[in-house]
């Protein structure tokens, strides 16, 4: 048995035990390998299929307001370039407090998300909004350093004032089939994070089969991620429609199989909102509409936030504006 | 309801004109039929979307007389590669109104505008294109050099796939240099007659294609009418075996396409998603009103309940209702007959001891409509395992071992296709090496392609269409 379902479907009796039923899972490596390659195939072809009918949903009208709305705030506003400086970061707030400044009723996206050093700016120009301050760490994006710096890296960005850490898995420990050394980094991770909610970007553009995608997302989960993230956005591919549908089906069965609801996150690549409707109707469809919620699901972007407000300008005023209608940062 | 609420969808209809009143398709004009016209309904609705003529044996003589004088005087003597670019002419037609093709079909049929959008119109058109490349190339089909058209061919087309089952037939006999008399089923004659709109405008030569719409009668007068060489029909199995009978010790040519009882085998150790993905497909497609449908689920007995519930989660998310909604996955049984087949088979199922588990909601209250249905604890002697439904209703079996897969597979007087799910290759192969049926799919289902030959064992009819072999049906040596 690997393959868990919703206990609240119809026919199955059994309820939802708690990540302790998976203990002896992660007992060893040979029981955590046992386990992942016990997971059910995706077949490539089928799943892309599916996610190509997903896309042909029609969104129209008010379920377009709705889905905009819902995207925006979704969204980890995102700046992660070496020339990032402090008045970026502000910049950045200010229009993740009002994304758009001529429209009140617009809502606020969900973080900012920057390096580790600026999470204090970001923390400090966000105060008292209700928007996360997210900052990567495990010295992303490639992750290749020694733990005890991994771990040092979260500290320093928790102490910064982050309260949600992206962390970047070991994919070279992964792809080597040493599953065990991922997990307990992602547990030493969470450990450091302390009550910071833990983000694992599984840089799905490197592990490249769907079979890896589920494997790992499996392995993040039950090392206590609360959200499983595609991609760093520096690798290319970065998030696509399968891949996320992969991640969709994996939250979804961990949550029947333990009771415990875990988000997701597509990062890189979704730059318009017709992409980003797409992904919320394969939340809606494949994981279910619990998790049509910033707090299970989210959007790591920084162009998407524009396309998102030219959309809504143009349902609310009937025509397009430009690039000028939308600030910069 | 969910938070996020799909507003509706509507494809517009106002690409399409509608006709109070159409008539046959003989030697290249419209003309009226000798019988009472029927009406034909948009069984969504209920709506009258015309009237249509009904062809008696005189129309019907009428059109083979035309169809002998086509061929023998233009079409067969005809330079294949010129036979060609009508087919290819047409090919494009068909894409330049896909729009207009699309909404008919979906209006006439009641199945969801995404899959007459989607499959339905590019098929048909993927058909004559494919066949046009064959015109000027038929030394090469395995028949010997020069091989010969047999002459005039009479075909009968099922509701399920109006349009793609014309192509189907139309496109390989007039590739070959055949022409026909196409009779299209009772209830869903119009896009044959637009497609004969198609042939106009293609300046196909009259006489070539001939469309005569009617009921049983008149599909008897064209399979039975004494100067038709080939017969081509595609239906049920009881009518395939009347006009098989019809055609005996005649020198008539013969393809049936008939029914079937799928068997979609799902292994332990299958891809789960994606297994679900092709059980939905393979069902519901077409509301259940394919031929090849993976009407019996067969499921390891170690994996049938996360499947069964997989399944019906799945199911639960299956959009039935307004066939023009592009989000609709579910559109309108085609008749009330076929609702009464259906309501009657499935009462049946239930008196017979079987669970019959269908997802909540509603269904519009005008036209004819059915849930998605599924049957668990059936066993290879129930009814439900046995009879072709052709509606969207599982019957979900079970299975220990390989061996006991394919002896429940092959235990039906069908065997048009059969579908296998496994991450195993060599199973697949082993496996798909002992079903007895036409078309086997390996994860996945309900794929066509005009390179793809398609046809069935036993009851399931003779004879292939697509690819070469369809090609073959109708050509002879020379």
């Amino acid at each position: 048995m690997t393959h868990a379902l919703d206990p609240t479907a119809p026919g199955r009796g059994t309820p939802a035990v708690g990540l302790d039923a998976y203990a002896d899972v992660t007992r060893s490596d040979a029981a955590l390998r046992a386990f992942l390659h016990g997971l059910p195939g995706v077949d490539q072809v089928g799943a892309e299929a599916r996610a190509a009918q997903l896309g042909t949903r029609s969104i129209k009208t008010t379920a377009k307001a709705w889905a905009i709305d819902a995207a925006i705030s979704m969204v980890d506003l995102t700046t992660l370039e070496g020339a990032d400086t402090p008045g970026r970061v502000r910049s950045l707030a200010a229009k993740a407090r009002r994304p758009d400044p001529t429209d009140a009723s617009c809502p606020q996206v969900a973080a900012v998300c920057v390096y580790g050093d600026l999470a204090g700016v970001a923390r400090d120009a966000l105060v008292g909004t209700g928007i996360h301050t997210a900052a990567v760490a495990t010295a992303f994006p490639s992750g290749r350093a020694s733990r005890a710096v991994k771990i040092a890296d979260v500290r320093d960005a928790v102490g910064n004032g982050a309260d949600e850490i992206d962390m970047v898995i070991d994919r070279g420990a992964f792809l080597a089939g040493r599953y065990l050394d991922v997990f307990e980094e992602i547990v030493a991770v969470k450990e450091a994070c302390g009550s910071a909610h833990l983000k694992v970007i599984l840089e799905t553009g490197e592990l490249r089969t769907y079979d890896a995608v589920r494997r790992a997302s499996w392995l993040a989960m039950l090392a206590g991620g609360d959200v499983i993230k595609t991609s760093t956005g520096k690798v290319s591919p970065a998030a696509t429609l399968p891949v996320c549908l992969v991640m969709l089906e994996a939250v979804r069965d961990f949550r029947a199989a333990t009771g415990v609801q875990i988000g997701v996150k597509p990062a890189g690549g979704i730059r318009t909102t017709k992409d980003a409707v797409k992904h919320l109707v394969m939340i809606n469809e494949v994981a279910g509409p619990d998790w049509l919620d910033p707090d299970f699901f989210r959007f790591g972007a920084s162009s998407l936030l524009d396309d998102l407000l030219l959309q809504r300008q143009k349902l609310r005023t009937g025509h397009y504006s430009g690039p000028d209608h939308v600030s910069v940062v | 309801m969910s938070v996020f609420e799909y507003a509706p969808a509507p494809e517009s209809r106002s690409i399409v004109t509608l006709r109070p009143h159409y008539g046959l398709f003989v030697d290249g004009e419209f003309t009226d039929g000798g019988g009472e016209p029927l009406k034909t309904v948009n069984p969504a609705t209920e709506e009258v979307l015309g009237e249509v003529a009904v062809g008696t044996d005189a129309d019907v003589d009428r059109a083979v007389r035309a169809a002998r004088k086509a061929f023998t005087r233009v079409w067969g003597p005809m330079r294949p590669a010129d036979r060609g670019k009508y087919l290819f002419r047409i090919a494009r037609l068909l894409q330049e109104r896909a729009r207009e093709f699309a909404v008919l079909e979906t209006l006439d049929n009641g199945k969801p505008i995404t899959e007459s959008r989607d499959v339905d119109v590019p098929l048909a058109a993927a058909h004559f294109f494919y066949h046009a490349g064959w015109a000027d190339k038929l030394d090469h089909v395995g028949l010997g050099a020069a091989p010969r058209p047999h002459g005039v061919a009479g075909q009968v087309i099922p509701w399920n796939f109006p349009l793609l089952m014309l192509a189907w037939k139309v496109a390989p006999a007039l590739a070959a240099g055949n022409t026909v008399v196409l009779k299209p089923a009772e209830t869903t004659p119009l896009t044959a007659l637009l497609f004969a709109e198609v042939c106009q405008q293609a300046d196909l030569p009259p006489g070539v294609v001939n469309i005569v719409t009617g009921a049983g009668d008149t599909g008897r007068a064209v399979v039975e009418h004494a100067d038709v060489d080939k017969v081509a029909f595609t239906g049920s199995t009881e009518v395939g075996k009347q006009i098989a009978r019809a055609v005996a010790g005649t020198q008539k040519v013969l393809t049936l396409e008939l029914g079937g009882k799928a068997a979609n085998i799902v292994f332990d150790d299958a891809p789960v998603d994606e297994a679900v993905e092709g059980i939905v497909r393979g069902i519901f497609f077409n509301q259940g009103h394919v031929c090849c449908a993976g009407s019996r689920l067969l499921v390891q007995e170690s994996v049938h309940d996360e499947v069964v519930a997989a399944l019906k989660r799945r199911i639960g998310t299956l959009r039935v209702g307004d066939p023009l909604d592009k989000n609709t996955d579910v559109g309108a049984i085609n008749s009330p007959e076929q609702l009464a087949r259906i309501r009657e088979l499935v009462g049946i199922g239930e008196a017979e001891g079987a669970q019959l588990w269908q997802p909540e909601g509603q269904l519009p209250d005008r036209g004819t409509w059915f849930k998605p249905t599924v049957f668990t604890d059936v066993t290879p002697a129930h009814r439900i395992a046995r009879d072709e439904v052709f509606g969207p209703v599982l019957s979900v079996l079970t299975f220990r071992t390989p061996d006991e897969a394919v002896a429940k597979a092959n235990n039906t007087t069908y065997g048009l296709s059969a579908g296998i799910w496994s991450e195993k290759g060599s199973r697949i192969l082993s496996v798909a090496n002992q079903l007895r049926a036409g078309v086997v799919w390996a994860n996945t289902f309900n794929q066509f392609d005009p390179t793809s030959p398609f046809g069935g064992y036993k009851q399931s009819g003779y004879g292939r269409e697509g690819g070469r072999l369809g090609l073959r049906a109708y050509l002879k040596e020379s």
